[in-house]
């Protein structure tokens, strides 16, 4: 309890001055605060959309980390300065060189998205007259872990005002979304801008700089920065082992590599009830049936090996898990309160379909070897609706429950 | 006393603006989707519409008091296929290119259900020359919409205006204009989704402006 009744007593000596909002910002942000309520409801929960949020930043911050070191690191790989980081401690990993080039290129996407979105919060919380909503924190951070570490700012900037205008704000802002504003942001993104958003170039950084170097004449060699899972849908053998894989040290999206990081992520928002296990679980289980179906398809030998599909097809089931933006998607997007079903039963349905629907895409969408972006934001409009019949089931069962009672 | 009464420029003025049919009475949504991608298609459907429905008004009002009810909509079918043959025919005399962009949406102007609804709801019930006048109203309100779609779905998508490059040159290498500072066309602009979101904000801007349209 020492820095707890510390951070109160500095926040009653500063009481009242102009660094009082400071304090109280830092001691709300790790603690419940000790005042009592003097009129109404005196009992309250301490886990507000603050806290919510607070804590899935937390659980994110990992993979955001990480993120900025395998930015460097994957530069550095495919320049061939550095040699293939041997496991997860590996020096070569985690040196200083790479976390150079990731706060480079990473921050500022950071900045790009909490500058627009927390800009046009503020415009419609004024514009509306109501309190600015902490809507936002997770999206903001959600958004630059979810892009390719190349993006334009300004397409950034553009996609998040986008985003959050049409994917939030009309519909009356915070809590009242139908679709998880961040993968709102990423799916303008990949329908405005296709050829920043996928294909072998965009997932390491320097690669589209090298590419116009050479079609300005210059005689240097290209970076290709395949993901797993676009050298899958063409059929290749990807060049990572699995525990590259799990680890994340892999081309891909900033924060979305580290299936390691991401399943620790998960455990820390289970363990502290904000994120839903029910969701969690019913994604990976969908997803492992559907990869199983596929597997089972191709040990049938009902699809050709020059099918444009085996690749993705033949690939073992459980390794979807770790590839492409699956584990962040099922844990940080798919879990999303607001935009999810409310229901315990409605959950399993949801998240299920989520994970059957990733891979369904994954496998059969030519152009876009990743579908937990669009799996998500499909089952977001079905949630009501299974919502829906969960409760209408339940009311038809105690009705008949009453009927045999009365009868 | 101009060339109208008052009334009668009325029945010019209110489809422009607080009784426009796509953003107040959301009818003909369909071909303004499908063809706004270009300027220049959304301009030619919205003359297609306008010679359509401002004179298929006058033919259905002179016709008003001899059909007879039970069939009238099967006359009002043969009047519009009619004059939509003669646009679909003229279109593909002179503009093939460009009939070829609108395709199957000139045919279905037949089917728009402006046409239908304002040979039905006015022209039933009134004099030539004012179906006249709410016939090219609600064509003027029609096209309107189409082409303030079109403009921005054309500058942002392709960054051209009637296919003139006003933004630079796009062409990798030798980008000229706003695409030298890295500037790219949105690609999203170009899809139907991205019309139906623009119409939508049409919408929001119109009805945050006037608060009486807003139902509840």
């Amino acid at each position: 309890m020492g820095l707890k009744s510390n951070l109160h007593s500095l926040k009653e000596k500063y009481r009242g001055t102009k660094m009082a909002p400071a304090f109280n910002a830092l001691h709300t942000f790790l603690y419940a605060p000790n005042e009592t309520t003097h009129s109404g409801s005196h009992i309250r929960v301490v886990d507000d959309l603050k806290r919510t949020m607070n804590t899935v930043i937390m659980a994110l911050v990992p993979c955001l980390i990480f993120g900025m070191f395998n930015a460097g690191y994957q530069h550095h790989l495919a320049l061939g300065e550095i040699g293939r980081a041997d496991g997860f401690f590996s020096a070569i990993f985690w040196s200083w060189d790479n976390l150079v080039i990731g706060l480079w290129k990473v921050l500022p996407l950071v900045i790009v998205s909490y500058g627009v979105g927390l800009a046009i919060e503020f415009l419609f919380a004024v514009i509306k007259g109501h309190e600015v909503e902490e809507g936002y924190l997770v999206t903001g951070m959600l958004v630059p872990l979810i892009v390719p570490i190349d993006t334009p700012l300004w397409m950034l900037g553009v996609a998040v005002a986008f985003g959050v205008v049409i994917g939030k704000e009309v519909f009356g802002g915070t809590g009242m979304n139908i679709l998880n504003p961040a993968l709102t942001i990423r799916a303008f993104l990949f329908f405005a801008y296709p050829t920043w958003m996928s294909g072998d170039k965009v997932w390491v950084h320097g690669a589209v700089a090298r590419d116009k170097a050479i079609a300005a004449g210059q005689n240097v060699d290209a970076i290709s920065g395949e993901t797993v899972l676009g050298s899958l849908a063409q059929n290749h053998e990807p060049s990572y082992s699995v525990a590259e894989m799990f680890f994340g040290m892999i081309p891909g999206s900033v924060g979305e590599t580290s299936t390691m990081l991401i399943l620790l992520g998960a455990l820390f928002l289970i363990f502290t009830k904000i994120g839903s296990w029910r969701i969690i679980v019913s994604t990976v289980a969908g997803a492992l049936t559907m990869g199983l179906i596929f597997n089972f398809v191709v040990a049938q030998g009902w699809i050709s090996e020059s099918s444009k599909f085996f690749g993705l097809m033949n690939t073992t089931w459980w390794h979807h898990l770790l590839i492409g933006g699956f584990a962040f998607g099922a844990v940080y997007m798919a879990t999303d309160p607001v935009t999810g079903s409310q229901t315990n039963i409605g959950k399993w349905y949801y998240g299920f379909f989520i994970g059957f629907i990733s891979i369904l895409i994954r496998v059969f969408n030519p152009a876009y070897p990743e579908g937990v972006m669009l799996a998500i934001l499909l089952m977001n409009v079905f949630a009501p609706t299974i919502d829906h019949y969960v409760v209408q089931g339940n009311v038809k069962k105690r009705m008949k429950r009453l009927k045999v009672k009365t009868a | 006393m101009g060339l109208l009464s008052k009334k009668d420029t009325k029945l010019i003025t209110d489809p422009l603006a607080d009784n426009n049919p796509i953003t107040i009475q959301v009818l003909g949504i369909c071909s303004a989707l499908a063809i706004t991608a270009e300027l220049k298609a959304s301009i030619v459907m919205a003359i297609s519409v306008f010679f359509v429905l401002g004179i298929g008004n006058v033919v259905i009002s002179l016709l008003r008091n001899v059909i007879p009810s039970k069939i009238r909509i099967i006359v009002q079918l043969v009047v519009v296929a009619a004059l939509v043959i003669i646009v679909d025919q003229v279109l593909k005399a002179f503009a093939y290119e460009l009939s070829k962009t609108l395709s199957v949406f000139v045919g279905l102007i037949i089917t728009n259900c402006i046409i239908m609804g304002r040979f039905e709801a006015f022209a039933l019930g009134n004099g030539p020359w004012r179906s006249f006048l709410d016939g090219i109203g609600n064509a003027a309100g029609y096209g309107l919409i189409l082409i303030i779609v079109g403009f921005f779905r054309e500058l942002l998508g392709s960054g051209t205006l009637l296919g003139f490059p006003v933004l630079g040159n796009p062409i990798p290498g030798e980008q000229t204009g706003l695409y030298a500072l890295g500037y790219e066309n949105n690609g999203f602009m170009l899809l139907s989704p991205m019309a139906l979101i623009v119409v939508g904000i049409i919408i929001w801007i119109q009805r945050s402006r006037n608060k009486d349209l807003i139902e509840d």
